[in-house]
């Protein structure tokens, strides 16, 4: 499936030489967004060629950038459709953009819209004028839910391998054991790709494999207290505790994946966070299997 | 509650005051309010908000701010470490397990979001 828009440029209405000239990038959700924002208004939409990337990922790859958009201006024939000299491009193609350079190359002047395209109307009747809150990227628990299946799926191609290997090892102690240990790892994936995005302001810290880490040791802690069998040593107590580390090690690793899905995280800030999580995902990871595997051998 | 900071003392943002000119676009681009106009200057008022995304050093004319910009994903780091090319969040481009495709397109696969 490809959700791309020819690039080029459009008329929305009917608009004239007078009509502002809006500048998105040629994802269907960005070009539509657009649209739907400006009901009943007369507008030029000039779609850019970012290989059906959003703005805000294009902008940081370059491809909605100051190049294309002068290229994308000259070859529309821009400056015999209108009689003014301004193009009005999102907040968020500003990475890309150099809007200097864009006023050298082309003529034309950047101006910088809201962050958000339902902002528009109230920017545009503001005489191109954003008020703070428009200016802001922030990340909402809307936002933050539509991201789980994002996070979930791609977890889901291991984790169907990694729920089944915990189903039969634990099953060599016994098979409630296994379906046990298997619920276990479900929460950790769970915690780490649900609930980290779901109560991101809420979890302590700032790393979010810290976050997430605290999700996944609290979601599986509350499994493995619901389990009488633990609390009468029944089973050696290392099986339970190898089983909640390697839960909270799972739920880490999710959440620190989640970093590429804020809208807030910066690289220097990832490089080292992932400096010590990684180490010490792996090291619990080890540890708690470690400790499991000791326990069912002794089972 | 939907914003948020990530770690302290961290990202690689640095503002030369003696080269702003004034104009203000570094604290119109930015989509945390980590730049504001101080008078007729720019300044750094939120530093741990900064994200990285380059936004003001791009539209910077004089080239008075300074940003090693680039895209916070640790999948990202991941693949780079691994030797996937294209290696930003979005597209992982698997390493070409033999020589003759050229084109990434051909390559073992590729995972777009």
């Amino acid at each position: 499936m490809h959700y791309t828009v020819a690039p080029g440029l459009y008329a929305l209405g009917t608009p004239d030489e007078t009509s502002p000239v809006f500048v998105t990038a040629n994802y269907k959700l960005s070009f539509d967004k657009l649209r739907s924002a400006l009901p009943g208004r007369d507008a030029w939409i000039l779609v850019l060629d970012t290989k059906g990337i959003n703005v805000w990922c294009a902008a940081g790859k370059g491809s909605f950038g100051t190049q294309e958009l002068v290229r994308r201006v000259a070859a529309s024939r821009l400056d015999a459709l209108v009689s003014h000299r301004n193009l009005i491009l999102p907040q968020l193609g500003a990475p890309g953009t150099a809007a200097h350079a864009v006023k050298k190359q082309s003529g034309f002047s950047v101006v910088y819209g809201p962050v958000r395209a339902e902002d528009l109307p109230a920017f545009m009747d503001a005489g191109m004028k954003a008020t703070p809150q428009m200016r802001i990227k922030d990340f909402s628990i809307g936002e933050r839910a539509v991201l789980i299946p994002m996070e979930l799926i791609p977890s889901m191609k291991w984790g169907v391998i990694l729920l089944t290997a915990t189903l039969l090892i634990g099953s060599f102690g016994n098979p409630v054991h296994g379906v046990f240990a298997m619920l276990m790892m479900l929460f950790g994936i769970m915690a780490g790709a649900v609930l980290t995005p779901l109560l991101l302001p809420w979890l302590p810290g700032r790393a979010l494999s810290v976050k997430a880490a605290t999700a996944g040791l609290v979601a599986s802690g509350m499994l493995l207290v619901s389990q009488p069998v633990f609390q009468t040593g029944a089973v050696p107590f290392a099986a339970p505790l190898g089983l909640l580390i390697m839960a909270t090690a799972l739920s880490a690793f999710i959440g620190m994946n989640f970093t590429g899905a804020t809208t807030y995280t910066s690289l220097s800030g990832v490089r080292k966070e992932m400096k010590w999580a990684v180490p010490v995902i792996i090291g619990a990871g080890v540890i708690g299997l470690a400790l499991w595997i000791g326990a069912l051998a002794v089972m | 509650m939907n914003r948020f900071t990530y770690l302290a003392d961290v990202v690689t943002l640095e503002l030369a005051p003696e080269k702003c000119v004034g104009c203000g676009l570094c604290a119109i681009v930015c989509p945390h309010a980590v730049l504001q106009m101080n008078g007729s200057r720019a300044a750094i008022i939120r530093r741990d908000d900064c994200m990285e995304c380059g936004a003001c050093a791009m539209n910077c004319p004089t080239g008075a701010i300074a940003v090693d910009a680039g895209v916070g994903c640790a999948a990202g780091i991941i693949n780079a470490a691994l030797g996937r090319t294209g290696a930003d969040c979005c597209c992982v481009i698997e390493p070409r397990t033999n020589g003759d495709s050229q084109s990434p397109e051909k390559s073992k696969g590729i995972g777009c979001c």
